[in-house]
């Protein structure tokens, strides 16, 4: 390789950098306008989240002032701009803290919970997408098929209020709605905020256990769905992967069924599987907001929601940017797997 | 057959991980299943939430109380006794000797003053309770005045009746916060706001030792309670949203008691033997209101028929059944001076010949603006269906609750359905915003409930303002029984419903007081 071409591949990979920075930026910088003017043109007044509807006009009008509500709104949007740019996402009204104290407080109990759903969506959805592909029309694809279709079709908080009443209600084997039982509250100190992770660290195993025990159904719900999905998607790429030439000709060399089938047309419907895993992964991220009513699980969808509702701007502004973070990351990510799974990527 | 093996594996694996949940509470702690996240703050000087306002009710000690032990009687609290002068406009009050704060701090009557004028100086929403009383921030130092370090007094602006303003020395304003603590902790001359937002420095029964929002307030004895140190050393309130969730709960036993149970959930633990439940009275009220700003509601016939099409005791008798009762003046029942004969009942008939004298044969149109959640959305829907019965033909405009009340607060709704808690335990509080609306213009002062909806009551006003200046109890009293009859025969607020709560609790949890308001919740007496 001449000295001009490594050159020429250094800045290359500069460009792709500050191409990749730029987008980012971009990206960023429309998600803050967007969320920021809905949030200026909603029907909801900011104000009332702050002071209450009781508050006398005096001191109503003194809290719109200090919201800097009186100034034009391309104004109060480039003063939002310039603080966030410093890393001030102002203080929630609901919680008194600032949001960026809430977020690494909420965002964690999701991240606990979409992580645990995912890994059993791969670990179950992928396999059976698989089989239910490869058996297309035979009894293991109906079995996938008809648990798609229930994942498509029940609604998320019937599934948990039902499962709550079944495996914790009747049967016992779970603890109920909330992160820990009282008993557990306040013993690990937060490292990371992800219980299971913090109290593994410092090695409280009863604590360990009964945050299991909390998450395990909520988790499965979630993961349930996921798993429909998952399935569903694999199904219908192994489907395809295996009506192409190739599996023909693998089969006439001798290779067997299964062998065709995990060695030859799976890996090549990695590269589509990833997206999909990981717009599964990111979905979950940005909170699954009834599953968090249900389980009274203190995570991002509701912190969101509720920011929402009581028009509590700084909050919904500052959720919504870290659930475009999620998203611009987990792009990120399933970018970096391609090049892993797909060797054309690689050498380019 | 290879999927199926290994998902039920996997699912095996995660259910024998999990320990057996616990089978019951805490011997020495108190669990409660509620909705908190109306929290905002847990500062006296600015909390006005109804859940904000109970937490502070147990972490503070307040100048006059409806004490623990009888919330029935409001008597001298952290006072030990006051007295009015002849001219009714100051009051003297000495504090009881001996009390101490939580942090140790011995409690006096700077701390009182201090508190006192803390929440005018701080200006947040409870202000306007003593802003009544004509304090301001410039007077305020000359109208609350330390005596010695056992008595102080209080000078009121306008000749209000003592029983209202010891009535709003008993609500969250008269919470003492201790003085020391409080100014260790402020920063740029909040007085401790931020800090308290999130703490306490009270003499309550309870200490607040954390509140996570929307998740969970969890409190812890203080030894130093005037009242005795509580029999249960913790009280955590888990924020709950589902109702059926806390049926689930308070069934297995992981919580003590569950607040906010709907009347479906209360009938599906009927019969259960661990479980009790009881019916207690609230003092809000819910009500349909009618906007002047619309042409034929300022004709006072139209009003009053469409009193006539609502039908009160059908929706009282089932879906909303131990949950309301029927109630059409502007004060509640079981408050001193209320007015408990409801003149309106379901008639169709009569309501179409009223409309019809009106004017209005062809049947009529109108919007009805409700917050899209129980029980605000059921109720819209009866009334719309009601309605129709009479020829007026309802449309429902659902919206969330706070967009509902701006929309309110802009006087921009036709017809709108909502509830209203008193602020303190006076008749005052309700005639103030039923009864009173002394500028009309759009941009005014205050918005009390009758200039929401346009209803310009010049007469009315000026009786409200008397009756609240009556030192003559009985006058008084009679005054606001006129008050709620006129109101109730001309007004544009068809007030429906008292609030009832049915509250469940585990058998073995006894002497939990809940009274009519967050003021009187008490934890302090329970035992189990």
């Amino acid at each position: 390789m001449s000295d001009a071409t490594i050159e020429n591949s250094q800045m290359q990979t500069t460009l792709r950098v500050l191409s990749f920075v730029g987008t980012l930026l971009l990206t960023f910088i429309g998600l803050t306008a967007v969320t920021f003017f809905i949030s200026r043109f909603m029907a909801v007044d900011p104000v009332l989240g702050v002071v209450g509807d009781k508050a006398p006009q005096a001191v109503y009008d003194k809290a719109r002032e200090a919201m800097g509500l009186n100034q034009p709104i391309p104004i109060q949007y480039l003063s939002y701009l310039s603080k966030i740019a410093v890393g001030n996402f102002g203080k929630s009204v609901m919680t008194s803290h600032p949001v960026l104290e809430d977020l690494l407080h909420f965002f964690p109990a999701t991240l606990e919970l979409a992580t645990i759903a995912t890994l059993l969506g791969v670990a179950v959805g992928v396999p059976s997408g698989v089989v239910a592909g490869a058996k297309k029309g035979k009894w293991p694809d109906q079995v996938v098929r008809i648990v798609g279709l229930f994942g498509y079709s029940i609604p998320v908080f019937w599934v948990g209020l039902v499962c709550l009443f079944i495996f914790y209600g009747k049967l016992g084997w779970v603890s109920g709605p909330g992160r820990l039982d009282i008993g557990y509250d306040d013993i690990v100190t937060a490292h990371t905020g992800v219980i299971l992770i913090d109290s593994a660290i410092e090695g409280e195993w009863s604590v360990f256990h009964n945050a299991l025990s909390h998450i395990i159904l909520p988790a499965s719900i979630l993961g349930y769905f996921s798993i429909a999905y998952i399935a569903r998607m694999t199904r219908s790429f192994m489907i395809e992967q295996l009506s192409q030439e190739y599996i023909v000709a693998a089969r006439i060399k001798g290779r067997s069924f299964w062998g065709a089938v995990w060695k030859h047309a799976f890996p090549n419907i990695m590269v589509a599987l990833i997206t999909v895993i990981g717009l599964s992964y990111a979905s979950l991220l940005e909170g699954a907001v009834l599953t968090e009513t249900v389980f009274a699980w203190p995570g991002l969808g509701l912190y969101i929601t509720k920011s929402l509702f009581s028009a509590d701007m700084n909050a919904v502004l500052g959720g919504t940017l870290v659930v475009g973070a999620v998203f611009i990351g987990v792009n990120a990510l399933c970018d970096f797997l391609y090049r892993i799974f797909d060797p054309r990527l690689s050498r380019a | 057959m290879l999927n199926t093996f290994k998902f039920a594996l996997l699912a095996g694996v995660l259910f024998t991980l999990a320990p057996q949940a616990y089978a019951e509470t805490p011997a020495d702690t108190l669990v409660i299943a509620k909705t908190i996240d109306d929290i905002i703050s847990l500062d006296p000087a600015e909390a006005y939430e109804f859940m904000g306002i109970e937490v502070i009710a147990n972490t503070y000690d307040r100048i006059m109380r409806f004490e623990p032990t009888d919330i029935t009687k409001l008597v001298p609290g952290m006072a030990e006794s006051y007295t009015a002068s002849a001219d009714g406009k100051t009051f003297t009050f000495k504090m009881r000797a001996g009390q101490k704060f939580a942090s140790g701090n011995p409690v006096t009557a700077a701390d009182a003053v201090f508190s006192l004028q803390r929440v005018v100086k701080l200006d947040k929403t409870p202000a306007f309770l003593v802003g009544q009383l004509g304090w301001t921030k410039d007077n305020v130092e000359s109208m609350v005045k330390l005596v010695d370090d056992a008595t102080f007094t209080i000078t009121i602006g306008e000749d209000y009746s003592p029983s209202l303003v010891l009535a709003l020395l008993s609500s969250v304003v008269g919470s003492v916060v201790d003085k020391k603590v409080a100014m260790e902790h402020e920063a740029s001359g909040d007085m401790g706001n931020a800090w308290l937002k999130t703490n306490s420095a009270g003499s309550g029964a309870y200490n607040l030792k954390s509140w996570k929002a929307s998740e969970s307030v969890s409190l812890e004895a203080n030894a130093n309670y005037r009242g005795g140190v509580a029999k249960l050393k913790r009280v955590i309130i888990k924020h709950i949203a589902e109702p059926a969730a806390q049926r689930l709960l308070i069934e297995k036993g992981d919580v003590d008691i569950a607040r906010d149970m709907q009347p479906d959930q209360i009938a599906g633990i009927a019969g259960n033997k661990d479980i009790t439940v009881s019916t207690i009275p609230q003092a809000a009220l819910y009500y349909v209101a009618m906007n002047l700003k619309t042409a034929e509601f300022q004709n006072p016939k139209v009003r009053q028929a469409l009193h006539y099409l609502i039908d009160y005791e059908g929706m009282a008798n089932s879906f909303l059944k131990g949950k309301v009762k029927v109630h059409q003046a502007f004060w509640p029942s079981g408050f001193w001076a209320s007015l408990d004969d409801n003149q309106y009942k379901y008639d169709p008939v009569k309501a179409k010949a009223m409309l019809a004298e009106a004017g209005i044969k062809d049947g009529i149109e109108f919007t009805l603006d409700t917050p899209n959640k129980a029980p605000f959305s059921t109720i819209a829907q009866a009334v719309q269906d009601s309605m129709a019965k009479g020829g007026v033909k309802v449309t429902l405009v659902p919206g969330e609750e706070k967009a509902v009340l701006t929309k309110y607060r802009a006087r921009g709704h036709q017809m709108l359905i909502e509830n209203w808690g008193p602020d303190y335990m006076d008749p005052h509080t309700n005639a103030d915003t039923f009864a009173r609306n002394t500028d009309n213009s759009d941009a005014p002062k205050s918005k009390p409930l009758a200039w929401r909806n346009s209803w310009d009551i010049p007469e009315l006003s000026k009786r409200t303002d008397a009756a609240v200046r009556e030192r003559d109890a009985d006058k008084r009293k009679q005054m606001y029984l006129d008050l709620q009859k006129d109101v109730m025969d001309q007004g544009p607020i068809m007030i429906m419903f008292q609030d009832t709560v049915q509250l469940a609790t585990r058998a073995n949890i006894k002497g939990y007081v809940m009274g009519s308001s967050s003021d009187v919740v008490y934890y302090n007496l329970t035992t189990k």
